[in-house]
């Protein structure tokens, strides 16, 4: 597809120079700060800020918030791509309105109507407390708002591929017999891998970086309900904005890696 | 996959400072904002006392924030064993709306359970450019001031009823009068935080204001920790009392069962030791010993009372922080 | 991408393929539970407080100047992004560089970061001591605590969205249209102007809509940048958090669901966009 020329003449590269400054600046430079500023008193400094028992511990509560929210959102999102791609149903542009709310909702927003369904003081938190269970300011309620924010993540990226792609291969496997986990495994799923680890690794950034709907309902517990980017914020208000850098740099290694691992599976995708 | 994903799990939810090796009892104590680094000594010193006193190894939670955010929090489910704020009102909602603490709880511990105490005293730049002295000078249409918002901030509302009582005796009583004097002071500050720790990076790194006004406590710290900024403190002619009123959340405790280690952390905030620790974080405390021992970092000033000048907290709140109240009347920005 | 993609229209009512039930019942109720729920929970709160309070909460002063403040600082950010992002699109697609790989890679940094950290960074690049305050501040244009520098925040965050949904059609131009165009003695400008701009129209406002939705919602970028100053810098997602600290709850409420409803509204225009620039790439 590509049609490239090589950049001659004034125009282009003017374009070409106006642009890289642009990114360099806009876009890049954000990156480098928070670098610098993480080792601004050293690399002692920093790796013992890395090493504070709050911050390995904001690191693995993310990383298990991630763990379990990420596979459930693939589940989601398979069963809704398959249900919306492949079948023809009244209120379908309904239904995918309602699958991509989250995406346009402000995260503040989700986190509040979470605590309006169950604190104490909501919907249903009186009623759960009688049983004795409790979900805000706890791991569940982070998990919770975790989901609602990524929810929509994969089924978006298979949506579209799976309508392109047609019922054809599928119904062929159906006439000769298949099941519909055979159908979904063997046809279905070789097709949309690589947009499916595409959605699921979009789905992981968002759901390690959120802050907004997990600062409502997080309780800002040192040590176990501070996810990582609140424990940025913590830091940051604790006269230590070195240590609020030092976490920010892990996050954005981790930034990194995604975008690594995304341009790869984008050339597959191909 | 399955066991990597239940370790990770593991992981995730147990890991922390102490590791489950004999199950450490955990307590949560939910504070105010700027008390952070204050029970960051605290707690230590108290986890080895503790196992000193009864072989039993505790691990103490801290969570920071403007005190009617936490109980607001405590109420909507946050599991608190202890609450350490800077404010009854705060202490008592638990009581009123969630019966999360018993009645009397103010009689529970000395000095109306409040284990130290201070005053809304100011931070200035370098030089004192505005010369700032007194409540006066905020009022001028060139002094600007940061507190936070006394709708969330216990903090901020010591720093409105000290500036009402001001205005009061200068007034002779007259409420009006007062209620001016608020209000332009009011007017004056630029930015309304959720807790102190936000108007103190607001004064401090954001460079908003003229003077800063948070507990002594905090001005003393905020003097340590940026040294080379050159902030000066100001000790107005007269100030109010505010207590650090701190309670068991019973409802809580109760069902956890840490009611022993609870009252045992409230203790030993009384204790010699303690008082040592609060009195080097710059908190006026009562124990006779550690209060001689700190005298000259405390000046002395004239301090009035809520229960003197207001009648009380129930009757403050009721005149000047409930819906519709005198604090609503002048607090147009909001 | 999937935008360049053309309907075929060969799904049809045939229920040859197991598993509608199944996959619709869990989405249903997937939805239901996670979405419609706690949605239903915020209607019903902010109807408690009954129309006239309603009004009086989200017309009050500082809830307006924060409408104006979100919806002003989004506008900006937007149009710097609709010719930050049309640049972009075009130099990676039309132009070959040293480096132009790196560049389209970093183009999605600000999917990537998570927002807290891009507001930090940002605070500490913009401030006063920062290497971009640095400069500006001295030639009088301050940043951080400013709308500016809430529209900067909003801008990093939904930067990719117009690159990213102008790039795969201009790919799909073909390049013969316009050699021919120009061949007939048209300006450059003249081609860019008549031929490719209309057929990427579409595509551009999509990701422009996208991206100003966005910008409605960002949160954690802001906070630190903008140092809510009321009726200066506070924006409306930061108006709601207050007002839930205060324990206000029915404010805190009714304003979500103005956010909710403008957020329903650009959703649908989006849609609406999205339908005519799927039909628009139909056609050509």
């Amino acid at each position: 597809m590509a049609h490239r020329i090589p950049a001659a003449g004034a125009m282009p590269k003017l374009l070409i120079g106006l642009g890289l400054l642009l990114t360099l600046g806009f876009i890049a430079t954000p990156i480098f700060v928070i670098f610098e500023q993480a080792f601004s008193k050293g690399l002692a400094f920093y790796l013992a800020s890395v090493q504070d028992p709050d911050t390995i511990h904001a690191v693995l509560l993310t990383l298990a918030t991630t763990v379990v929210v990420v596979p459930i959102n693939i589940v989601f999102g398979i069963a809704a791509a398959w249900a919306i791609a492949k079948f023809q149903f009244s209120g379908k542009k309904l239904l995918l309105t309602l699958l991509e709310l989250p995406f346009s909702i402000s995260p503040i927003v989700a986190g509040v109507i979470y605590l309006l369904l169950y604190g104490s003081q909501g919907l249903f938190g009186g009623w759960l407390e009688s049983y004795g269970i409790r979900l805000m300011f706890s791991w569940p309620a982070i998990v919770l708002v975790t989901l609602f924010v990524t929810s929509p993540f994969v089924a978006r990226e298979l949506i579209p591929l799976m309508q392109v792609q047609g019922n054809d291969p599928e119904e062929a496997a159906a006439t000769l017999g298949a099941s519909g986990w055979q159908i979904f495994r063997r046809v279905t799923l070789p097709a949309i891998r690589w947009a499916l680890l595409y959605g699921a690794v979009l789905c992981t950034a968002r759901a390690i970086g959120e802050f907004g709907a997990v600062s409502v309902v997080s309780g800002n517990i040192r040590g176990e309900t501070n996810t990582l980017p609140l424990q940025v914020e913590l830091l940051y208000h604790d006269y230590n904005a070195v240590g609020a850098f030092a976490a920010a740099s892990l996050l954005t290694v981790i930034a990194v890696i995604t975008l690594l691992l995304k341009a790869v599976l984008e050339r597959y995708q191909r | 996959m399955k066991r990597f994903l239940a370790y990770t799990l593991a992981l995730g939810l147990f890991a922390g400072p102490a590791a489950a090796q004999d199950k450490p009892v955990e307590l949560l104590n939910v504070s105010y904002d700027i008390a952070r680094e204050l029970f960051a000594q605290i707690n230590p010193a108290f986890i080895a006392d503790w196992k000193a006193k009864t072989g039993q190894t505790v691990d103490v939670k801290q969570s920071h924030a403007g005190t009617s955010r936490q109980a607001r929090a405590i109420l909507e489910g946050l599991q608190a064993d202890v609450v350490t704020f800077n404010q009854v009102l705060d202490v008592q909602i638990l009581h009123d709306r969630g019966n999360l603490v018993a009645a009397d709880w103010q009689k529970r511990l000395p000095n109306n359970a409040s284990p130290y105490y201070s005053l809304p005293a100011f931070l200035v730049r370098k030089g004192n450019p505005k010369k700032v002295k007194d409540w006066s000078d905020l009022v001028r249409a060139d002094v600007q001031s940061i507190f936070p918002n006394p709708k969330t901030s216990g903090n901020a509302r010591y720093t409105y009823l000290a500036a009402y009582g001001f205005a009061l005796e200068q007034n002779k009583g007259d409420q009006e009068k007062a209620k001016a004097f608020v209000k332009t002071l009011l007017g004056n500050v630029p930015v309304f935080d959720t807790g102190g720790r936000g108007s103190t990076t607001t004064f401090v790194e954001r460079e908003i204001g003229d003077v800063l006004i948070t507990f002594e406590a905090e001005t003393n710290g905020i003097k340590r920790e940026y040294g080379d900024k050159g902030f000066e403190l100001v000790t107005p002619s007269v100030s109010l009392l505010a207590e650090f009123p701190v309670s068991v959340v019973d409802k809580v405790a109760e069902r956890k069962g840490t009611q022993a280690v609870a009252k045992g952390y409230l203790d030993y905030l009384y204790s010699e030791a303690g008082q040592e620790i609060l009195a080097k974080h710059f908190n006026r405390v009562h124990h006779p010993k550690v209060k001689e021992k700190y005298k000259a970092q405390f000046p002395d000033l004239r301090l009035i009372t809520v229960e003197q000048v207001f009648g009380g907290w129930e009757k403050a709140n009721k005149d000047h922080f409930a819906e519709g109240g005198i604090l609503d009347q002048v607090f147009v920005k909001r | 991408m999937s935008h360049s993609v053309k309907h075929d229209g060969s799904i049809v009512a045939r229920h040859v393929l197991p598993g509608f039930g199944l996959t619709m019942g869990a989405t249903l109720l997937y939805l239901a539970v996670l979405i419609l729920l706690p949605l239903a929970a915020l209607l019903l709160k902010s109807a408690e407080v009954g129309p006239e309070r309603f009004w009086q909460i989200v017309t009050s002063p500082r809830a307006l100047a924060s409408f104006q403040i979100t919806l002003g600082a989004a506008a900006l950010a937007t149009a710097f992004n609709a010719l930050y992002g049309l640049l972009m699109a075009w130099i990676l697609v039309r132009y070959d560089f040293p480096g132009r790989r790196i560049v389209d890679a970093l183009i999605d940094i600000p999917f990537a970061l998570p927002t807290a950290v891009a507001g930090i960074a940002l605070t500490a690049l913009y401030a006063k001591n920062g290497w971009f305050g640095a400069v500006l501040e001295p030639a009088g244009i301050k940043v951080v605590y400013t709308i500016i520098g809430v529209a900067i925040a909003m801008a990093f965050t939904s930067a990719p969205f117009v690159i990213r949904t102008v790039q795969p059609v201009l790919e799909d131009i073909q390049p013969d249209v316009e050699e021919s165009a120009r061949t007939l003695g048209a300006y450059p400008f003249t081609v860019f102007r008549k031929v490719v701009f209309p057929a990427i129209l579409p595509a551009y406002l999509t990701g422009n809509a996208l991206g100003f939705a966005r910008c409605l919602g960002e949160f954690g970028a802001i906070i630190f940048i903008a140092g809510n100053l009321p009726m200066k810098t506070e924006i409306t997602a930061l108006l709601i958090f207050i007002r839930l600290e205060e324990f206000d709850y029915p404010a805190s409420a009714s304003l979500a669901v103005v956010v909710l409803a403008a957020a329903f509204v650009t959703l649908l225009l989006t849609n609406l966009l999205q339908a005519w620039h799927l039909r628009y790439n139909g056609r050509a």
